[in-house]
């Protein structure tokens, strides 16, 4: 079923422009591209959630870095993508590598809470650099210079950001396979018993956590592009949640939970916005069903069964 | 959905044809209408939205289509509604936001698509000089002039020793340099607060020890209503004299915190007892229609649509010659509430600015009272650094 | 120079004590029930827009307050029995979807019922203005928060320490196995403790209504502090959310008076204004992730 399913997704999204277009919706291009990059940052968090087996709740303090690092880059005048994007992706595996080294001493609840509270300091941080917008956060005065697509045209935009999602899902897949992703699977298992055999289980959670955290800081470099704006917000708690929502709505631990859960967050959001304007309590009445009736989530409801 | 499929189809079709007159004008209308900072929004659209009644709900003519969004006084949320604005609903005039630093967000992908946008309030220093933009116009004030009224004002009383306090955002630094271009005595201490913040215990602790002979504040919307009502609570209103533009002192911090107003002097270059024709009318309309007295902003929100409207006429409804709506924009043919409006260089205005005092009216309400006149035709600061033609 | 402090530390003590009303419910539920609440802000934004519509009614603060209690103890009870139930046995994640959907359908709801724009909640005419108070003026509405705050914990105090319920509670933080085996009915002392943290939330959103904004989504920013107050109190613990919450108050209010005026001989005063706040909450988080490290049972552990 997987066999089928992965090329007619991929084709899917390298269709779905020219039926946009076709249709007089270009704009929506943009919408589709924004969903993307929300998936790919829920991927990053699926990886550290579902397969690490670690409750992250400050997953956006690296996709706000990521944003912020490509827009001071720009500030500065320095434009290119493939410079600035893998150096967003740097700073944020950084930045996961501190915050891990300290919290993944930590279990359960208190890891949860640390993660959160590590978010919070980096948001306000964030927040205090009033030479880079403070609140206001900082404007880019353009996107990103990529040397074979004009990056300012979405529809461009919008097939790098696919090409971007589907090496994130690529790689995270052949990791599953690996042995990284069996030890993974195994410390998800029993963390102990893995211990007891000789895997050096804390680093490679702390593996598992960077690696999550740098591709949230890709994920943020293509929003500072798609929104032309690193705001704090992207760095505050309840965007985290809205990351950790998205996980679990696609179903943790599958392999694309990130992709269906920002998928049917955002689509829901967006199509119940131009039916109604209470669109927020239909998709808060959708994710309490969710989570009462389908715990493995969207994925789980499709799959019958459990992924890895 | 469909209408606007439609809608963009037609405008694809009207772009390839030469400047033909449209057959209708769209407007975006983006504004704060929700959090502390709403009810200055939900003014400015309700005054937007009279005059669109007086007007048959047409600009120049044309029958108009106004869509309403809340930017949530987020940069984000504006961001995405004006990239819809332009993107998806390819409106032809975008209006309506407050607060400076949101314009700032989004104001050069704005001007970028070659979209007018004319301002009902945020007036940046930025704007109105190095970074002055022909697509930008801003229909209310240049945010610094306000507070330069207030700040020959307490000049000329006299006053020796003053503190000010504005919010850390683009709007609060043009306050502080506005007042303090014509207020030449002492600032004791100069308070910025945080955008949005509703609890001023520790500033007012503050207040209360540096001593102050009078204290100038400007706190747009739902701020001001929380500073004023926490600064008679701590006592402070017996010994310091409290200054305002008019931002802070109208009618919705009015009927928040009511008779402990009364007394407070501030600036404004509109009021609703300005005597012409147009006034009159739309004072005794808004009250009529909405059942409160109109504030600065609604008044602004009203001139908006007015601007557009003669815009439209006078380029003869032809939307897509950008040049002949610029020049009809500059002309500014149109009959404000304030009496004349011209633009400067710069696509400000240049105008009066006037002395105003709470007081209760002939009806018992506690309400504004024009007395005076600080500024004759004034200009703001920084057309000299707009290198516009 | 005194004077000031004293007025600092005043204004400090307000805050504090509003954010223990908070972080009590809150560390009860995250103790007893081990469950993640997301929702417990947007009981405390109930509270506020039920005083408001309550005090627009009769005209009194003070039954306004109490419309506001009786309001939301019967919605918590209700949500409790009917929502939240389920999701105890379930793990952590299944606690943050539901709650976050909560906190979307309660914004939404109070959206469609009152509005957008921020709704009119004042203090008492009474209590508007200045009382002498070691030697100067300060709002008397302020000495009244105070009051209530400390009154509502020597109760929560007397509750927990003395009654047999709150020996239960005591005992269901401790361990709740052990709880049900000895026989107390489980369920119904859990809808109790819910109701009762619905109720301190409907107090502090109540009096704190007239100094901020009675608005949609003020329950978020204020449920992030109480999180932090609980962990560094120590999750189950009364008394710890009291020191935890006096703690983060006090810190919160000096990052907004001193350090400004501490940094102001090193910045501007735009960029000193902008990171005394800023500084202080960093520290505040510093300090929870500190306990966290090291104390990770908090300052006062409440399990055995």
């Amino acid at each position: 079923m997987k066999r089928i399913a992965e090329p007619a997704l991929l084709a899917a999204a390298l269709v779905l422009p020219f039926v946009l277009g076709a249709t007089g919706n270009e704009f929506y291009v943009g919408v589709a591209t924004r969903i993307l990059i929300f998936a790919l940052a829920a991927t990053a968090l699926n990886f550290i959630v579902g397969y690490g087996g670690m409750v992250a709740f400050g997953h956006a303090a690296f996709f706000g870095l990521g944003a912020y690092t490509v827009a001071i880059l720009m500030n500065h005048g320095i434009t290119a993508a493939w410079l600035t994007w893998p150096a967003a992706a740097a700073v944020a595996a950084v930045a996961s590598l501190g915050v891990g080294l300290i919290s993944l001493r930590t279990r359960g609840v208190y890891f949860i809470m640390i993660t959160l509270a590590f978010a919070q300091m980096l948001f306000y941080l964030v927040v205090s650099l009033k030479a880079y917008g403070g609140d206001d956060g900082l404007p880019l005065a353009s996107r990103s210079a990529l040397p074979a697509l004009d990056l300012a045209d979405d529809l461009h935009f919008y097939f790098a950001v696919v090409a971007l999602l589907a090496a994130a899902l690529a790689l995270f897949a052949r990791i599953d396979a690996a042995r990284f992703g069996r030890a993974l699977a195994g410390i998800r298992q029993n963390e102990t018993r893995m211990e007891a055999l000789g895997y050096p289980v804390f680093r490679l959670k702390l593996a598992c956590f960077v690696i999550g955290g740098a591709v949230a800081g890709l994920a943020g470099a293509l929003m500072a592009n798609q929104t032309g704006l690193a705001s704090p917000n992207l760095l505050y708690w309840t965007q985290s949640g809205m990351l950790l929502v998205m996980v679990i709505l696609g179903g943790v631990g599958s392999r694309y939970g990130g992709l269906l859960g920002a998928l049917v967050l955002l689509g829901l959001e967006e199509w119940l916005a131009a039916i109604t304007e209470h669109s927020a309590l239909w998709v808060g009445v959708a994710l309490l069903l969710v989570a009462s009736f389908a715990p493995r989530g969207i994925a789980g409801l499709l799959a019958g069964r459990r992924n890895g | 959905m469909h209408n606007a499929l439609r809608a963009a189809a037609l405008a694809a079709c009207l772009a390839a044809l030469p400047a033909l007159a449209a057959d209708k004008v769209k407007v975006g209308f983006v504004s704060t209408l929700s959090g502390p900072g709403a009810g200055l929004g939900v003014d400015i659209r309700d005054g937007f939205q009279l005059a669109m009644k007086h007007l048959g709900g047409k600009l120049g003519g044309l029958p108009a289509e106004v869509i309403v969004a809340d930017d949530q006084q987020s940069p984000d949320t504006t961001k995405q509604v004006a990239d819809r604005f332009v993107k998806k609903d390819k409106v032809d005039f975008m209006t309506g936001i407050v607060f400076s630093n949101l314009m700032l967000a989004v104001g050069k992908p704005v001007f970028d698509s070659k979209t007018f946008y004319i301002s009902a309030n945020a007036g940046p220093s930025q704007l109105a000089g190095a970074d002055c933009n022909p697509f930008f116009f801003n229909v209310a004030w240049q945010n610094d002039n306000l507070h330069e009224a207030v700040g020959k004002y307490v000049q000329d009383q006299g006053l020796k020793n003053v503190i000010l306090v504005a919010p850390n955002y683009p709007g609060g630094k043009d306050a502080m340099t506005g007042f303090k271009r014509f207020y030449k005595g002492h600032v004791a201490d100069e308070i910025y607060t945080k955008l949005g913040q509703l609890d001023y215990a520790a500033e007012l602790a503050q207040v209360r020890a540096a001593k102050p002979d009078a204290l100038f504040f400007f706190l747009p919307g739902g701020m001001g209503i929380n500073f004023v009502k926490q600064f008679v609570a701590a006592g402070l209103s017996k010994d310091v004299r409290l200054f305002a533009p008019g931002f802070s002192a109208d009618e919705d911090v009015i009927k928040a915190v009511g008779a402990p107003m009364l007394g407070l002097f501030n600036s404004s270059h509109w009021a609703h007892d300005l005597d012409n024709a147009q006034n009159k009318r739309f004072v005794t309309d808004f009250r009529k229609e909405y059942g409160r007295t109109p504030s600065l902003y609604a008044s602004q929100g009203y001139d908006a649509a007015l601007l557009m409207d003669a815009a439209v006429r006078d380029s003869k409804g032809r939307l897509d010659d950008k040049a002949a709506v610029r020049k009809a924009l500059e002309a500014a043919k149109f009959q404000s509430v304030r009496g004349a409006f011209r633009f400067n260089a710069n696509h400000y205005p240049v105008q009066d600015y006037y002395l105003r005092l709470i007081r209760t009216d002939a009806e018992g309400r506690v309400t504004n009272k024009l007395m005076g006149t600080i500024f004759s035709k004034h200009a703001d600061a920084y057309v000299g650094e707009c290198k516009m033609k | 120079m005194l004077q000031l402090f004293l007025e600092q530390a005043l204004n400090g003590l307000q805050f504090g004590l509003m954010l223990f009303l908070l972080a009590a419910g809150l560390t009860l539920v995250f103790g007893i029930m081990d469950m993640i609440n997301l929702s417990h802000g947007s009981l405390y934004m109930g509270g506020a827009y039920l005083a408001a519509a309550a005090v627009e009614r009769t005209g009194s603060f003070a039954l306004g307050v109490l419309g506001a209690v009786a309001g939301m103890i019967v919605v918590g009870a209700l949500l409790e029995r009917l929502v939240l139930r389920r999701f105890y046995q379930r793990d952590h994640l299944a606690q943050v979807l539901a709650t976050f959907a909560l906190i979307l359908i309660a914004n939404e709801t109070v959206r469609i019922v009152w509005g957008p724009q921020p709704v009119m909640l004042n203090a008492p005419e009474a209590l508007s203005g200045p009382v002498e108070v070691f030697g100067f003026s300060y709002p008397a509405y302020r000495l009244l928060i105070i009051g209530v705050g400390l009154g509502v914990a020597a109760l929560l105090y007397v509750l927990v320490a003395k009654t047999r319920v709150g020996m239960w509670v005591r005992a269901g933080a401790a361990n709740r196995e052990m709880t049900e085996a000895m026989g107390v009915n489980v369920p119904r002392l859990f809808t109790a403790i819910f109701a009762l943290g619905a109720a301190l939330c409907a107090v502090a959103g109540a009096l704190l209504g007239p100094l901020l904004a009675v608005q949609v989504g003020m329950g978020e920013n204020i449920l992030i502090l109480a999180f932090v107050v609980i962990v560094i109190g120590g999750i189950g613990s009364i008394r710890g959310a009291l020191v935890g919450a006096l703690l983060v108050g006090g810190v919160d209010t000096l990052g907004r008076a001193l350090l400004p005026t501490l940094l102001r001989s090193l910045a501007s005063n735009e960029v000193a204004s902008n990171l005394g706040p800023a500084l202080a909450s960093i520290l505040i988080y510093a300090l929870m992730a500190a306990v966290l490290f090291w104390k990770p049972q908090g300052l006062f552990p409440a399990r055995a």
